[in-house]
């Protein structure tokens, strides 16, 4: 056990995994970086260094760099793993769906159903997201909602540098297509992380913190969030459970349910938009489910209905924060 | 590229094969038997034959919506095809995914595919796999004039020579993207794109099976030699429409009886054949024969199965879940 970076806990998980299993290869857009350049091998080794040191040990034919092209290189992917790879590719900024999401929705998705169950497509695709990086409408959104709405995609959003590592390992050694969130703001989060390599099932949520009063659903970054503002209330008296749900497919719909069932309140709280997200899934989810539970109206925490703006006031007026998360549990409460 | 005589037989029974199929799905569908919509591949079978004679299980393709002919040269079970077709439980993919996505990844088909432009980078993948794990094997895109133009079959090109990957494009040109004519939704041609990313390229007549069986060899041979992908460029005549019902009033009066009775690549090949000496007529009549029976009873089987039970609507989205 030692105090790890959630950029170091994915590294790791891949290092891990590509000594364990020589299928397992990664590819992306600088994932080495210099390919081809006069100048240093791994210049970069992805382009905020998650990948950094991969190449080194493992070799250009493990480690690929790809032209800018994610079509092509998200498809091989695809195909490389219905034809026996454990392939990892990057797709750099999950903004960069717009460009290749055929070959993950409609290919990889879909090989399985398609032909009748034979397929088996073990494809991992890391993609970066979120907002906070003053990097704008093209470069932060969450676009976790858009994957989970497929069948045939599973979705893991990791909330920390624990929590990423043994979701990566997993998601590695699965045999169904992953898409893989990594929210940018975190990469530089340090916590304890064992040096050992371990998984963490999909569809199992973790309790951060058990309450009375209100149940809170976080993902991602909000997770952190959700626990400050859980901090912030207790001294006022009221105690929060805080549901990291882990994987957004599968969603553990049932630790959702028995929590409301059990405080009779609850906050969602979700870094994408608001419509057709997470925030209006789970809530759908308890009023459906837990309806007789609860003592006050669903409250969502999410950002507005716009594209994540420029300018840092606007930026930090668009994401939620503790503070929002803290009012919207005392609106409940009230 | 010599065939003896028990290749050139196989060659032209699976052509015989395809083309009795495609026949037959055209008058079963016009009878209402089939659900959905289907795309023939008659009039284009010394394409697939041609490219595919060359690959066994090591090798993977991916196909297109008018992907009937690829999956028979490639192997599948026809009765698992036209069990498919029809939507049974028994079909090849267990009456889920029909015409447009029969595949068999166990003899190295990976899919006709309903998005067109989507198998090249799926190829890419597939011989990525076999450069990764020293197979031998290579990956072949069958593509059409309108997937030529697709992003994702232009950055395959790009992607499949930088990474110099066993790789072939074979591009089918039957003159129509649906009904949008090939010359002018084409800039440039085929063969030049192919050498602007670097590529070797055939232009070929997509009816002649033995100048595609001879280029075929030559880039599958390079391919599994380390020399890279290659691009096969085919000119060739779909006799039926874009889909079945298709009233094809794009198309010039008299073009497909034409097409059918001056350059069938079934006659083609027969003629060859039978004109060097190297077959006789009447063993080509006997396996026209028996790939009527076949077919025949690829209908007869197909009719008499049974739908999919309702639980498998539910199975087969996830491994595990």
């Amino acid at each position: 056990m030692s105090k790890k970076s959630y950029r170091q806990a994915i590294n790791e998980a891949l290092a891990q995994e590509m000594r364990r299993d020589p299928t397992v290869i990664v590819m992306g857009e600088d994932n080495a970086g210099g390919m081809g350049a006069p100048g240093d091998d791994d210049a970069w080794g992805g382009v905020l260094g998650v990948t950094k040191g991969l190449m080194p040990e493992f070799g250009r034919d493990r480690v690929l760099d790809t032209p800018i092209t994610e079509s092509a290189f998200i498809g091989a992917a695809v195909g490389a793993a219905a034809t026996g790879l454990r392939p990892v590719a990057e797709l750099m900024f999950v903004d960069f769906l717009g460009v290749c999401f055929d070959q993950i929705f409609n290919q990889a998705a879909k090989f399985r159903y398609m032909f009748g169950g034979k397929a088996v497509t073990p494809v991992v695709i890391r993609t970066m997201y979120g907002a906070g990086f003053r990097a704008a409408s093209q470069h932060s959104q969450c676009l976790y909602p858009i994957f989970t709405h497929i069948p045939g995609l599973k979705v893991v959003v990791p909330s920390s540098a624990y929590e990423a590592k043994g979701l990566l390992i997993q998601s590695i050694r699965d045999n169904d297509p992953v898409i893989f969130l990594e929210h940018k703001v975190l990469y530089d989060e340090i916590e304890e992380v064992p040096d050992e390599p371990y998984t963490i099932p999909f569809g199992e949520a973790n309790l951060t913190r058990e309450g009375d009063h209100v149940t809170i659903v976080a993902l991602g970054r909000m997770v952190g969030f959700a626990n400050r503002a859980a901090d912030a209330l207790q001294k006022e008296g009221i105690t929060c459970t805080v549901v990291d749900p882990r994987t957004t497919s599968p969603l553990d719909e049932d630790t959702i349910i028995e929590s409301v069932e059990n405080t009779g309140r609850l906050v969602v709280v979700d870094e994408a938009s608001p419509r057709c997200g997470m925030a209006a899934d789970i809530s759908a989810l308890v009023a459906q489910n837990a309806f007789k539970a609860l003592k006050a109206p669903i409250r969502m925490v999410t950002p507005p209905h716009t594209p994540v703006p420029f300018a840092p006031q606007l930026e930090d007026a668009y994401i939620p924060t503790p503070e929002k998360i803290a009012d919207a549990v005392r609106h409940v409460m009230a | 590229m010599q065939l003896n005589r028990e290749e050139l037989l196989q060659s032209y029974r699976t052509m015989c094969t395809i083309r009795e199929f495609e026949e037959r799905v055209h008058s079963e569908f016009s009878e209402g038997g089939i659900p959905g919509f289907v795309h023939l591949y008659a009039g284009e079978e010394a394409s697939a034959v041609g490219v595919c004679s060359h690959l066994d299980d090591r090798d993977n393709i991916a196909s297109t919506h008018r992907g009937h002919g690829h999956c028979i040269a490639k192997g599948c079970d026809v009765n698992g095809m036209m069990a498919e077709i029809f939507g049974r439980g028994d079909g090849l993919c267990g009456g889920k995914g029909g015409s447009m996505h029969i595949a068999d990844l166990s003899k190295g088909m990976m899919g006709a595919n309903g998005i067109v432009g989507g198998g090249p980078p799926l190829i890419c993948g597939a011989a990525l796999t076999a450069k990764t794990l020293k197979t031998g094997g290579v990956a072949v895109a069958f593509v059409g004039d309108g997937a030529s133009n697709q992003g994702t079959t232009l950055e395959s090109y790009n992607l499949a020579k930088v990474w110099n990957l066993p790789a072939i494009f074979v591009v089918e040109d039957n003159g129509y993207a649906e009904s949008t004519a090939s010359v002018w939704a084409v800039a440039g041609d085929q063969s030049k794109r192919a050498a602007a990313f670097g590529m070797p390229s055939y232009e070929l007549d997509g009816n002649d099976f033995f100048a595609i069986h001879q280029a075929a060899g030559e880039a599958v041979e390079r391919a599994r030699g380390g020399g890279g992908p290659s691009l096969i460029h085919v000119k060739l005549t779909r006799y039926f429409g874009h889909f079945e019902g298709d009233a094809m009033t794009y198309r010039q009066a008299g073009e497909i009886e034409v097409a059918r009775r001056e350059r069938d690549p079934l006659r083609f090949f027969r003629q060859r054949v039978t004109e060097a000496g190297v077959l006789e007529a009447h063993q080509l009549d006997e396996i026209e024969s028996e790939v009527k029976r076949l077919i025949d009873q690829s209908v007869v089987l197909s009719k008499a199965a049974p739908p999919p039970t309702p639980e498998r609507l539910l199975t087969d989205v996830y491994v595990s879940y």
